[in-house]
């Protein structure tokens, strides 16, 4: 027998609400007090992101949205809904200011999340070139070939106000322009960054793993434009899946006469190769990029001349991430005016983010320019797992800085996380909890800065390595104030010297440290503490001699054996022995091992 | 298919695009399982295969079963969407090859919602309108 509905009771993890099991129950037996087991079936869900509203039920097929739901609202919810088969209004989601409830699509609250780039991850098989014509694919490119001239491309990106969404945000269209301008040469190329690095980040790599052809389909329209034939799309071999994923592609592209000679029966010539990176996070910064596909060692060079002028082999190339090609095929479609009405002032469309970290739903998202920190972490990300305390999320990875709780409700754009000292990025988002140490994260990103440095500028490898010395001595408890001063003194020469992004950046997570949790860096500095107990050197584990019932249960956890104590006796850790990995401080029922 | 034009192209789009919406499609059910690095790191091969196996277990041979791309969800991965005729369209999550077999029997064979393992949607489709 069929069930003619299905009641879906939001139980996620990130709902702070206990009541979703209750409801859950209620609504089973309800079905069976009104005889109405056999039309309704009760389903428990995972999170759907919607956790300030929440506990939610959400009845099908009709797409009814209860949303603050008690669990004594489901005999309602069964008598009058499933038995009578009317909503219950009380308790439908209203948009605020609407007093009509709208269908679930369309509820701003809801949908929080906008897919523009990531509009066939998750649908489309990648694997299979008609689907992704079935999605509009190609389509763009067949208007470019037919009905725009070049310079009506480079116009719709100007409207549309498309940034680069690598890192930097240089506007999309002037890249294209100058490119397209320069006359009198040979050959051009257009180049795909594929060159993701930063810690945490994988939105490139899902866009090409979800969907390859949007990449494919915008090089073709770029080359088109600026007067191009052949491409390359840098990627690095740790992605085996997207390059997989990308050469089969191209293959189909190669076959349906989308790429290649003669491209859709026109007299537009254009094909794409792969190259692979080695993994140097420097080999994302441009001029570094053109040299490893050169054959030259990943090293950058000073600009000007830019690639628009002279890149791969001396001649005019156009440079863009992956995200950045991946909304092209859009904006042509739908127009600029379209993109141009999605986002804030200075930044237009969406935002791919990557969220890792202390964060119940990690995962890749999509969403508006200008969406608030507090709308990504709490109502996309369902908040921080455990109850624990939002401290900070780091955006741009090593080159970015943080951002912290005053600014859950800043609107994210280009301006707005330059002003705090952070930046875009490529769009990693890692949440930090109260249990992490600031400055013991930004020894991990220094070191991964000074790590992937090149060595080719003296500001970048010394200053890097020097920042690290710093940080590092904070974390063992022996740095001073005069090395605070310092700190301002190298950053400040990194930025102006530094030849390329790598080395300006990599004082920011450290400059991020001095701006927002300067309390907690004294306390390394002056104190010879860690407030969050994350540097070893600067923690202590001992057991409270009133507290311990002497339960053994430390001493059975500890992984090295250095506590001591039998049963009902006092236990004692063995500080010399001691590994400082507080599974002691986690174990104990009695609040007896003492962090401090 | 050959080297294509323009109005070939737009002829497979118009062609395809019902199929992808499945206004003409001949099978009953669509399985699809996101298999992106995410999904295939949490599993997602060994539960393609088992319900691949399931499916030819129970005799249903009314099914395409397809791979596709990350949609997000990757704390929950690997996750599995269900287009069953007379069911609502549902996506699954942290579905391991048992859940994936109790997904055939349930939900495909049984017309149940596997319940604990239904996720939602993360946003509307942008092509749509």
């Amino acid at each position: 027998m069929a069930y003619k509905n299905f009641a879906l009771v939001c139980a996620g993890t990130g709902c702070h609400s206990t009541d979703g099991q209750e409801i859950y129950d209620n609504l089973i037996a309800s079905a069976e007090k009104h005889g109405v087991s056999g039309d309704v079936q009760v389903v428990k869900t995972g999170c759907f992101g919607f956790c300030e509203q929440g506990p939610i039920v959400k009845v099908l097929p009709e797409e009814s949205f209860y949303v603050k739901v008690k669990a004594t609202d489901a005999e309602e919810i069964i008598a009058e809904h499933i038995v009578k088969g009317r909503a219950v209004d009380r308790l439908l989601y209203k948009e605020p200011g609407s007093k009509t409830a709208g269908k679930i699509e369309d509820m701003g609250f809801y949908q929080k999340q906008l897919r523009i780039v990531l509009r066939n991850c998750g649908l489309i098989n990648p694997e299979n070139i008609e689907e992704y014509i079935a999605r509009e694919g190609y389509q763009a490119l067949g208007k470019v070939l037919t009905e725009m001239t070049p310079e009506d491309v480079i116009n719709e990106l100007k409207t549309s106000a498309l940034r680069g969404r690598g890192g930097a945000g240089f506007p999309t269209w002037m890249k294209w322009n100058f490119t397209k301008q320069v006359d009198g040469v040979d050959k051009k190329f257009v180049v795909c960054n594929a060159d993701e690095g930063d810690p945490g980040a994988y939105m490139d790599r899902s866009t090409l793993e979800g969907d390859p052809h949007s990449v494919i389909e915008a090089m073709a329209i770029a080359a088109r434009t600026i007067g191009a034939d052949q491409g390359y799309i840098y990627i690095r071999a740790e992605y085996p899946l997207a390059i997989e994923r990308l050469e089969i592609a191209m293959k189909q592209a190669r076959e349906f006469g989308l790429l290649g000679d003669g491209i859709l029966g026109t007299d537009f010539n254009f094909d794409i190769e792969i190259r692979l990176g080695a993994g140097a996070f420097v080999c994302g910064e441009e001029t570094a990029l053109l040299a490893s596909i050169e054959g030259e060692r990943g090293i950058p060079r000073p600009r000007p001349p830019f690639p628009a002028v002279k890149g791969l082999w001396g001649r005019p190339t156009l440079i863009n991430n992956v995200e950045t090609l991946a909304n092209i095929p859009m904006i042509i479609l739908k127009g600029g005016e379209w993109f141009a009405s999605i986002g804030t002032k200075d930044s237009k469309g969406t935002k791919v983010f990557a969220l890792t970290g202390k964060i119940n739903n990690s995962g890749l998202i999509e969403v508006p320019m200008g969406t608030t920190l507090r709308e990504i972490i709490y109502d996309i990300g369902g908040g921080i797992p455990n109850g624990k305390k939002f401290k900070a999320v780091q955006s741009g990875g090593p080159s970015g800085g943080m951002l912290t709780a005053e600014h859950l409700d800043t609107p994210i754009d280009y301006a707005g996380l330059q002003a705090l000292g952070s930046m875009m990025g490529s769009g990693g988002l890692i949440v930090m909890d109260e249990d992490d140490c600031i400055v013991d994260v930004v020894r991990f990103y220094l070191e991964f800065a000074v790590d992937e440095s090149c060595g080719k500028c003296s500001p970048c490898r010394i200053g890097g390595r020097k920042l690290l010395n710093i940080v590092e001595r904070m974390t063992a408890g022996t740095a001073t104030e005069k090395d605070i001063q310092n700190i301002e003194d190298i950053s400040d020469a990194m930025k102006k010297a530094s030849l390329c992004g790598l080395g300006q950046t990599t004082p920011n997570p450290t400059l991020s440290l001095l701006r927002y949790f300067k309390d907690e860096m004294l306390a390394h500095v002056k104190d010879s503490t860690c407030p969050a107990g994350k540097c070893k050197d600067l923690v202590k584990y001992t057991i409270d001699a009133e507290k311990c019932i002497g339960c053994t249960l430390c001493a059975r956890r500890c992984p090295v054996g250095c506590i001591s104590g039998g049963k009902r006796e006092l236990h004692v850790i063995d500080q010399d022995a001691c590994i400082k990995c507080g599974e002691c401080f986690t174990a104990c029922k009695f609040d007896a091992v003492l962090k401090g | 298919m050959g080297k294509m034009t323009l109005a070939d192209l737009k002829a497979m789009r118009d062609d395809k695009k019902k199929e992808i919406d499945r206004r003409e499609t001949d099978k009953a059910v669509t399985v699809i399982i996101g298999m992106g690095t995410c999904g295939i790191a949490a599993g997602a091969k060994a539960t393609f295969d088992a319900m691949i196996a399931e499916l030819n277990n129970c005799d249903v041979v009314d099914v395409v079963v397809k791979q596709t791309g990350c949609m997000g969800f990757c704390a929950v991965e690997p996750t599995v969407q269900v287009i069953a005729n007379g069911m609502p369209a549902t996506i699954y999550n942290r579905v391991s090859a048992e859940i994936g077999v109790r997904i055939v029997k349930e939900h495909i064979v049984g017309g149940k919602l596997v319940s604990e393992y239904v996720y939602d949607n993360p946003s509307k489709d942008i092509l749509a309108d």
